[in-house]
C-alpha cells in the first residue's frame, strides 16, 4: 500500500514531522517497507515532440528520432517503440535520469553504432502501467504547451511503501491508516461532512442478484450517471494519483480508483449504453468466456460470481470488468457500482483463472459492507463535479442484511495475555478512536465490532488491537529460568549429531544441498524406490525429491572437481525420501571420496582413495558411536549403482537385520555417463533410522574392566582357501574357537599367484592367545594350535600352509 | 710413600693426558683386571699387620673409587661425543611438510542449530522434529489458516499431489501440531529443520532452515515471550547488549503477534550487532492463537503460550558475516572450508558458545 504524508493529511490533523510518521506506522504494525522521493527523480522527466523519425541505418527495428524537448536544438535519440513518429507527443528522459522500473541510470550510449541521447518512455518503464507496448502517447492538444517541461508535477510528499497484514483491509485506504494513527495518538481524525446525493430521478437499470448457493455477492448498489462528458482529470486527482506511483487514465476511472485508494471501496463504471437491459449478478454456467479489461478471454467454470446482461457475461464480480462495456472517452452514460463480494468466492475464482488484481486483493481480504452507499455518494458526486451529467437515486439490492458483530470482552485478559495493566478506561478510548462500539456490562466490556474490521472475531483479537496501540514497547521482560527437566536431545538426535561431527572429524567438508534433485541423476541412484515428483518444481533439473543423496553429492563434487580440485571428500547428513507421505523418510549420512591420498607428497607413496579407506570411515565412525565392531557382518550385496565387485553392505550384527551402511566405488558406469573426471570414487551411506540406538548411559555401555597380565602368545597362521571364502569368515571361525583366549585376530597378508593353486588365495593371520587364569605352557599352545586350525579347515574349507 | 698413594699419584697422571677409548680400558684392566695393580694390593688385605689393615683397607677403597669414578666419566664423556657424532650425520631438514593430513568441517548451519539448541537447552527448551513432507492439514488448516486465507499466497508451496494434500512444508510450525497432538501441556520445544517454498533468487532459496519455538503452560505471557527472545539473541550474538524491537505483525497461528527486529550498523563493510539505528527483521512470533490450541486439543481457556520462528540461514549469515545465502546450497568446497568450523568446536554452554 503506497501513500503520502499529504494525503493523510486530508483525513488527519497533525503537526508532527514526517521522521515520527514512519516511526508510529511501524510500532503500530504498518510496517513501513521503503521511502521513495519520486519527484526528485521524476523531474527530469519531460514532456517531448519526435519532430522527425528515420530508420536506424544499421538495425531494422531502431528509429533515430528528432526530439523537440524545449530547448533550442533538437535531440537525437534511438527508439525501438513501434509507434514512434512524427509528431508524437511523450515522455523524454535525458542521460542521467533513473529509469523508474528498472532502477538504472541513463548515460549517453552508442546504439548500433548512432549516439542516442536520452531515451523515450513506456508506460511501464515509468512504473504508470504494466503497459510495455510502445512509448507513451499523450494528447499532442493538451501536452504541446507542455513541451520541455516536467511531465511529473512537483510533490513535497515521500512516498511511503507500507507492508499490510493481509488480515488488515481497512488499512489498505488512507482514511483507515488514519484512524489507527490518530488512536494511537498520531493527529486526530478530520471530522469529514458526508455528503449524499439528493435526486428524485430513478435508477432505471433493473439490477437482480439471482438468489443461487454459492451466490457470491450479497449486496449490489448502483447508480446512473447521464449526460457525462468522460475528459481528462483536473491537475488535483491527476496528481494525487501520480503521487502514490498511479496512471492518470480519465476522469471517471481515476475518480473509481481515488475512491478505492483513499477509503478502501473498489467501484466499477459501465458505460451504461452498453448495458442489455439490465444486470443480473450469478453464478457462471461452464464454458461461458468474456473479455476482460487486461485484453484477454477468459473461459468461465460453473459457479463464478459474473456481473451479466442479457447478452452475457460483462465481468468477474469484484476481480475484473470486461471490455464489452467498458467506459471511453465517448462514453455518455454510466452505471456505478459499489457492491459486496464474499472473500471466499473472490478468492476462489481468481485461483482457478489465475487473475490477481488490485480489486481482487481487497475484495477477498473483506470489504467494508456498509461502505456501499458512500462509495457511490462520493464517486457519484465527483463524476458530477468534474464531467457533468445527473445522478440517479442509489438502489441497493441485497440478499443479506450485514449485521455487525458483537464481543463480551474480559477485560482482565489483556493482563494475562500482555502481561501488563491498562486501565479500563483508556481501553475504552484506545477502541472507541478504532471506531469500536462500547458499553459496560458489569465486568465486561460489550464491544460492537466496526464493519470494516473483519479479522475481530474473538476476545483475544481485542487484546492485540489494545497492546498495539498501547505500544509493544510496553510490554515487561521476564526473564526466563534456568531449569531444565526434560533432557534436550533424544537418542536418535545425539546418534545424529555424533555421527555428524564422528564423519567430519575424518576429514569430510559437510555440506547442506537441496532435498529435491535432478531427476536424471535420482534415476541413478534411486535404486528400488519410487520417483516422487514435485508437481510445481522450480525448475526441472530440481523436479523430484531426492531418492538418495548421492545424486546430489555426486553432482556437487563434479563441480568441484571442475574447479580444479582432485583430492576432496564430502558428506552430508540429511533426509531421502521413499514416499510421497508425511514420514516416509529416512535420514542418511551419505559420504564421498574422491581423488588420491598423499598425491604430490615428498614422504609418502600416493595411491587412490579406495574401498578400504572409506570402509575405514565408515567403521571408525560407527565404533566410536558405541558399536561393537566384533559383532558387526558384512556382505557384498549392494544397490546397483556400486562397482558390484567393490562395494559392501554392513550390519551390526550377524542377525543382519537391517542394512545399516552401504560402501564401497561408485559404478564406472555412472561416473561415465555424468562425466566425472577422477582417479577414484568412492563412496558410503549410513542409514541413522536402521541403526539400533546405543545403550542409554555410557555407564550400560561399557562392560566390566577385566585385564589379564599372565603371559600372552603370538602365533601366525597361513591358509589356503578358495577364493570365494571371505575373510570374514575365517576370522569369525578362529574366534569361535575360544573368545576368552584368542583375541586381536589380524589378517596380515592376501596372496594369490605363484605356488597358491588356480582359484585360491593364502591368507595369513596373526592373533593373540592369552588366558585370564594361568600362564598357559607349550602343551596348552600346542592344543590351541591345532584346534584353531581343525576348526577353520572344517568350517571353511581351507586348508593350512605348511 | 706407600704403593696405594704412588697407584694414586701415577694414574692420575696417566689419565689426565688425552687419551681415547681403547687406552682408557687399557688402563682399566691395567688397576681392575684380574691381575691389576688395585685388584693386587685387595690381595693383599690378609698379609697387613692387624693394627694397620684397617687404614690399609680404607685407603685402598678410596683410591678405588676415585680412579674408577674418574675412568668412568671419561669414559662416559668419549662416548657422548662420539654418540653425538653420529647423530650429527643423521640430521635431517625439518622444515620439509609434515605427512598429508586434511580436516573436515561442519557447516555453518548445523553449527547454529547445534548453538541455538544449546542457548535454549538452558531455559528447558527441549529438541522435537518432523517431517520435511507435511500434509495441508498440519502445513495450514490447524495452523488457522483455512484454504481461502490470502496469507496462503505468502507461501509459495511446493506440492506433491494434484489435490495440493501433501506439500513440502513452508515453515517448521507443523511440527507444533505435530508435537501438540501426541502429548498432553505444558509444552517446551524448539524445532529445527528443513523448510521449502518456491521462491529463488538472490535473497531466496527454494529450502532454507527455520527453527520453530513453542512454550505453552498455564499463565504464560508476552512478557515472557520478549524475555525468552532477549535471552536467545543476547547469548546468540554473544555481545553484551543488544537492541531489540517488537512490532505488531500478523499470521493466522498466533494472536497478537510480533515481529523482532534487532538494531545494528555496518562498519568497516562488517556488521555490528547491538549497534547502531538500522534495524533488521530476524524473528516473527506471537502468542498461540486459541483455534489453534482447540485444533490440537488444548483447553485455551485453561493453557497459554507463544510460539515463534526464526530463520537459521539468516542468523548464521549475520553472526559470521556470510552475505550470499545461495552460497550456503552451492556446496563449493572453498566456501565449506572458509565458513565451515571444526568437528571438534561443538558449542557448549560452560565454554562459550564459538571460540
Amino acid at each position: 500500500m503506497k501513500i503520502t504524508f499529504d494525503w493523510l493529511k486530508n483525513h488527519l490533523n497533525t503537526n508532527l514531522k514526517e521522521e515520527k510518521l514512519l516511526k508510529q506506522l511501524t510500532n503500530i504494525g504498518l510496517e513501513v517497507e521503503s521511502l521513495e522521493n519520486l519527484s526528485e527523480d521524476l523531474n527530469l522527466f519531460k514532456v517531448a515532440k519526435i519532430i522527425k523519425t528515420e530508420k536506424h541505418p544499421n538495425a531494422d527495428r531502431l528509429k533515430v528520432c528528432d526530439v523537440n524537448i524545449g530547448e533550442k536544438e533538437l535531440k537525437k535519440v534511438v527508439c525501438g517503440a513501434n509507434n514512434a513518429r512524427d509528431g508524437l507527443v511523450t515522455i523524454y528522459a535525458p542521460p542521467g535520469a533513473i529509469i523508474p522500473k528498472s532502477k538504472t541510470k541513463l548515460v549517453v550510449a552508442k546504439i548500433r553504432g548512432v549516439t542516442s541521447y536520452g531515451m523515450l518512455c513506456s508506460e511501464s518503464e515509468l512504473n504508470l502501467s504494466d503497459e510495455s507496448e510502445g512509448i507513451m502517447e499523450l494528447s499532442s492538444s493538451k501536452y504541446d504547451k507542455n513541451i520541455g517541461k516536467s511531465y511529473f508535477s512537483k510533490s513535497n510528499s515521500n512516498l511511503i511503501d507500507l507492508s499490510i497484514t493481509p488480515n488488515r483491509p481497512d488499512c489498505l485506504g488512507v482514511r483507515g491508516i488514519a484512524r489507527d494513527l490518530a488512536a494511537s495518538g498520531f493527529g486526530k481524525m478530520k471530522n469529514l461532512k458526508e455528503k449524499k446525493i439528493k435526486s428524485k430521478i430513478k435508477q432505471t437499470l433493473k439490477v437482480k442478484i439471482k438468489k443461487e448457493d454459492n451466490q457470491g455477492c450479497t449486496s449490489f448498489g448502483s447508480c446512473l450517471i447521464t449526460n457525462v462528458s468522460n475528459v481528462e482529470s483536473p491537475q488535483w486527482l491527476k496528481d494525487k494519483l501520480i503521487s502514490v506511483g498511479q496512471n492518470p487514465i480519465s476522469a471517471i476511472v481515476d475518480i473509481t480508483n481515488y475512491i478505492m485508494l483513499d477509503i478502501n471501496r473498489p467501484l466499477h463504471a459501465y458505460d451504461a449504453d452498453k448495458i442489455e437491459k439490465g444486470i443480473i449478478v450469478r453464478n457462471s454456467k461452464l464454458g461461458e468466456e468474456f473479455k476482460a479489461l487486461d485484453n484477454k478471454s477468459y473461459k468461465l467454470e460453473k459457479g463464478m460470481c459474473v456481473i451479466s446482461d442479457n447478452k452475457g457475461v460483462l465481468g468477474l464480480g469484484g476481480i475484473i470488468g470486461g471490455t464489452r462495456s467498458s467506459t471511453e472517452f465517448d462514453t455518455k452514460n454510466i452505471l456505478l457500482e459499489s457492491a459486496y463480494f464474499k472473500p471466499r468466492s473472490i478468492r476462489n475464482t481468481a485461483k482457478k483463472l489465475n487473475l490477481d488484481t488490485d480489486a481482487k486483493f481487497r475484495f477477498e481480504r473483506g470489504i467494508d459492507p456498509l461502505s456501499i452507499e458512500d462509495g457511490l455518494n462520493k464517486a457519484a458526486l465527483l463524476i458530477k463535479e468534474i464531467c457533468g451529467g445527473e445522478i440517479s437515486k442509489v438502489d441497493i439490492q441485497n440478499t443479506e442484511t450485514y449485521k455487525n458483530k458483537i464481543i463480551k470482552f474480559d477485560p482482565c485478559l489483556f493482563e494475562k495475555i500482555s502481561g501488563f495493566k491498562i486501565s479500563i478506561k483508556e481501553m475504552l478510548k484506545i477502541l472507541n478512536d478504532l471506531g469500536f462500539k462500547t458499553k459496560k456490562e458489569k465486568k465486561y466490556l460489550k464491544l460492537t465490532i466496526p464493519s470494516w474490521r473483519p479479522d475481530i472475531l474473538q476476545q483475544e483479537d481485542i487484546v492485540e488491537e489494545l497492546v498495539r496501540i498501547s505500544g509493544y514497547d510496553k510490554i515487561k521482560i521476564i526473564e526466563p529460568i534456568k531449569e531444565r527437566t526434560k533432557s534436550t536431545l533424544t537418542q536418535s538426535q545425539k546418534l545424529f549429531h555424533f555421527l555428524q561431527r564422528a564423519i567430519a572429524s575424518k576429514g569430510y567438508l559437510e555440506a547442506i544441498t537441496w532435498s529435491f534433485t535432478d531427476s536424471n541423476y535420482n534415476d541413478y541412484f534411486k535404486g528400488s524406490n519410487n520417483e516422487i515428483k514435485i508437481i510445481n518444481p522450480i525448475s526441472s533439473e530440481l523436479g523430484v525429491l531426492r531418492n538418495s543423496i548421492f545424486s546430489n553429492l555426486i553432482m556437487y563434487m563434479n563441480k568441484n572437481l571442475d574447479r580444479g580440485f582432485k583430492d576432496l571428500s564430502i558428506f552430508e547428513i540429511g533426509p531421502i525420501f521413499t514416499g510421497s507421505n508425511p514420514g516416509q523418510q529416512n535420514t542418511v549420512v551419505c559420504g564421498l571420496s574422491a581423488g588420491k591420498k598423499s598425491r604430490s607428497s615428498w614422504i609418502d607413496k600416493e595411491r587412490n582413495v579406495d574401498v578400504f579407506d572409506v570402509k575405514k570411515d565408515l567403521v571408525q565412525t560407527l565404533v566410536e558411536a558405541g558399536y561393537n565392531q566384533d559383532k558387526f557382518f558384512i556382505d557384498s550385496k549392494t544397490p546397483n549403482y556400486y562397482h558390484p565387485g567393490k562395494s559392501g553392505r554392513l550390519f551390526l550384527n550377524r542377525g543382519k537385520d537391517q542394512v545399516a551402511a552401504y560402501f564401497g566405488e561408485i559404478h564406472p558406469n555412472i561416473l561415465k555417463k555424468i562425466d566425472i573426471k577422477s582417479e577414484s570414487l568412492v563412496g558410503f551411506e549410513i542409514f541413522l533410522d536402521n541403526l539400533k540406538l546405543p545403550k542409554k548411559t555410557l555407564n550400560d555401555q561399557k562392560i566390566k574392566f577385566a585385564v589379564s597380565d599372565f603371559q600372552k602368545s603370538e602365533r601366525d597362521f597361513a591358509f589356503i582357501v578358495n577364493k570365494d571364502v571371505n575373510a570374514q569368515d575365517l576370522i569369525n571361525a578362529i574366534s569361535s574357537v575360544d573368545q576368552n583366549l584368542i583375541s586381536n585376530v589380524k589378517v596380515f597378508d592376501v596372496y594369490e599367484g605363484e605356488n597358491i593353486p588356480e582359484n585360491h588365495k593364502s591368507i595369513a593371520i596373526n592373533l593373540t592367545i592369552q588366558s585370564t587364569e594361568r600362564t598357559l605352557n607349550d602343551k596348552d599352545l600346542e592344543k590351541i594350535n591345532n584346534l584353531i586350525i581343525k576348526t577353520v579347515e572344517d568350517k571353511t574349507g581351507a586348508k593350512i600352509r605348511s | 710413600m706407600s704403593d696405594i698413594k704412588k697407584i694414586k699419584e701415577e694414574f692420575l697422571n696417566k689419565l689426565s693426558d688425552k687419551l681415547d677409548l681403547s687406552e682408557i680400558n687399557e688402563i682399566k684392566s691395567n688397576l681392575f683386571g684380574k691381575n691389576g695393580l688395585i685388584s693386587s694390593q685387595f690381595k693383599m688385605i690378609g698379609s697387613v699387620p692387624d693394627n694397620e689393615k684397617k687404614k690399609f683397607a680404607s685407603d685402598l677403597n678410596n683410591v678405588k673409587d676415585e680412579l674408577q669414578d674418574l675412568i668412568n666419566s671419561k669414559i662416559d664423556e668419549l662416548q657422548n661425543i662420539e654418540i653425538n657424532k653420529k647423530l650429527e650425520k643423521e640430521k635431517i631438514d625439518v622444515t620439509l611438510p609434515e605427512r598429508n593430513f586434511i580436516r573436515g568441517k561442519i557447516h555453518p548451519v548445523s553449527q547454529t542449530i547445534d548453538e541455538i539448541s544449546s542457548i535454549f537447552s538452558e531455559i528447558g527448551f527441549s529438541v522435537e522434529e518432523g517431517p520435511d513432507v507435511e500434509n495441508e492439514y498440519n502445513n495450514f488448516t490447524a495452523l488457522n489458516t483455512p484454504d481461502n486465507h490470502p496469507a496462503r499466497d505468502m507461501h509459495d508451496t511446493f506440492y506433491l499431489d494434484e489435490k495440493k494434500e501433501t506439500l513440502l512444508r513452508t515453515h517448521t510450525s507443523p511440527v507444533q501440531i505435530r508435537t501438540m497432538m501426541k502429548d498432553k501441556p505444558p509444552f517446551k520445544i524448539i524445532a529445527p529443520g528443513r523448510t521449502y517454498r518456491s521462491d529463488s533468487d538472490q535473497t531466496h532459496s527454494p529450502m532454507f532452515h527455520q527453527v520453530e519455538g513453542l512454550h505453552i503452560d498455564k499463565d504464560i505471557n508476552m512478557g515472557h515471550l520478549k524475555g525468552c527472545l532477549n535471552y536467545f539473541i543476547k547469548e546468540f550474538f554473544e555481545v553484551e547488549k543488544i537492541k531489540m524491537r517488537f512490532r505488531p505483525s500478523h499470521f493466522p497461528f498466533t494472536e497478537p503477534s510480533a515481529e523482532v527486529d534487532i538494531g545494528y550498523e555496518i562498519k568497516d563493510g562488517k556488521i555490528k550487532i547491538g549497534e547502531g539505528d538500522q534495524w533488521l527483521e530476524i524473528l516473527g512470533c506471537g502468542m498461540v492463537h486459541p483455534n489453534v490450541l482447540k485444533n490440537v486439543k488444548v483447553d485455551p481457556t485453561k493453557f497459554q503460550g507463544y510460539a515463534f520462528g526464526i530463520g537459521i540461514d539468516r542468523l548464521a549469515m549475520l553472526k559470521y558475516g556470510i552475505n550470499d545465502l545461495r552460497a550456503f546450497f552451492d556446496c563449493d568446497y572453498r566456501w565449506l572450508n572458509h565458513f565451515g568450523f571444526d568437528p571438534l568446536d561443538v558449542p557448549t554452554n560452560y565454554r562459550g558458545l564459538s571460540r
